[in-house]
């Protein structure tokens, strides 16, 4: 599959009813989720015949929707963890609407699991945390922690380009490999009222912004939000 | 919830020690199919707690005849790596709750969706 038509169907899937400030909804663009899928399933094969895990998987995420669209890529099973009741409804009935017969969900606080919890429990994870910038500080360290607990291969992940720092540090107290994958600028959708305005001013491109790559490359307009890959320690 | 799934979760109500596996009771059991792949299955029963996979199967009635101990040599039967998928991947809990064997606390599943949050006045 072309990844044109990817991002096409992925269009098609129902978007939060009404998005949860506290918790930092907002979905990944169609774009973007296509993207990664697709870089993730041609440059590391990390999806196909894989056990994947979403956390903070919302309505719809990035991997469910790749094996939304099967003839793409095929995962095992993707498991999809969320905090909200509301948003793994919806999810179940997109994957329903889809026929989806490898998707699993759980309802969790993806925050409180143990350290001895799902150690190890899935091949790859992928997921879009919450950004930990409201009232919810660290939470996105929080998620990659958990997320490199849970990996047994690796882990991609959506951050911030200005906690990459922070990250590298941590990256190497966890004794991981981490490489940025991706540089993308978002447009974060109106439906969110809150980050709307307050990045309006710096994205005058609203609509195209993301650019995959190896390596970090553009230079013009500074990236908003990058993609990690960490390579777990076997 | 599939088999492989209810394979990976625990119970982290406070003082639980290992809070597993899981006690499903089943109200609505489903069966999905999915494609059949000789290599993942495999590569999967060596990451399984194998007797809680087959206790779990048998509790839903849908054991398939899977011994309590694996026995070696398992790559080369087909027709045992088949009922091993089946029961990872194709056996779905939709309705019922699952249960603690430490404390009894119990998590509702609905929709196949099992809620794992730990409500504290509960507990
Ligand atoms: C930025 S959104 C990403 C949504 C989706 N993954 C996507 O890419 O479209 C973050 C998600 O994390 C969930 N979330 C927030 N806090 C959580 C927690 N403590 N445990 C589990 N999920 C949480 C929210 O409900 C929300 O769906």
């Amino acid at each position: 599959m072309k990844l044109k038509q990817l991002e096409s169907c992925l269009q098609q899937v129902n978007g939060f009813e009404s998005p949860k400030l506290l918790l930092e909804q907002y979905p990944t663009r169609p774009h973007i989720a296509a993207c990664m899928l697709y870089t993730i399933h041609n440059t590391f094969d990390d999806i196909e015949e894989k056990v994947i895990a979403d956390l903070g998987c919302g309505v719809w995420s990035a991997q469910h929707r790749g094996s939304g669209v099967r003839c793409w890529v095929s995962t095992k099973l993707c498991i999809g963890f969320d905090i909200d009741e509301d948003a793994l409804g919806i999810f179940r009935t997109n994957a329903e609407e889809f026929e989806l017969p490898n998707v699993d969900l759980v309802q969790c606080d993806v925050c409180s699991l143990p350290s001895t919890s799902l150690e190890k429990s899935v091949d790859t994870v992928i997921m879009n945390p919450p950004f930990g910038t409201k009232h919810n500080k660290g939470m996105d360290m929080t998620f990659l922690k958990n997320a490199l607990q849970m990996a047994r291969t690796s882990v991609y992940s959506l951050h911030k380009t200005s906690t990459r720092e922070h990250v590298q540090k941590k990256a190497a107290d966890w004794k991981v490999k981490m490489e940025v994958i991706a540089e993308l600028r978002y447009d974060l959708p109106a439906s969110y009222k809150f980050h709307k305005k307050k990045s309006v001013s710096c994205l005058k491109d609203a609509d195209t912004f993301c650019k995959w790559c190896t390596a970090i490359k553009k230079k013009s307009k500074a990236p908003i939000h990058q993609a990690w890959r960490l390579l777990c320690q076997s | 919830m599939k088999l492989l799934t209810h394979n990976m979760l625990r119970s982290h109500v406070s003082g639980v020690t290992r809070g597993f596996p899981l006690i499903i009771r089943a109200e609505e059991v489903k069966l999905n199919s999915v494609d059949f792949n000789r290599e993942f299955v495999t590569r999967m029963i060596p990451k399984l707690e194998w007797e809680a996979l087959v206790q779990s199967a048998e509790s839903l009635g849908h054991g398939s005849d899977l011994p309590r101990e694996l026995v070696s040599g398992y790559e080369n039967d087909e027709e045992f790596l088949k009922k091993v998928h089946h029961v990872l991947l194709e056996v779905e809990v939709t309705e019922g709750a699952l249960k603690c064997p430490e404390s009894g606390t119990e998590f509702p599943i609905n929709r196949g969706i099992p809620n794992m949050l730990i409500n504290e006045e509960e507990s």
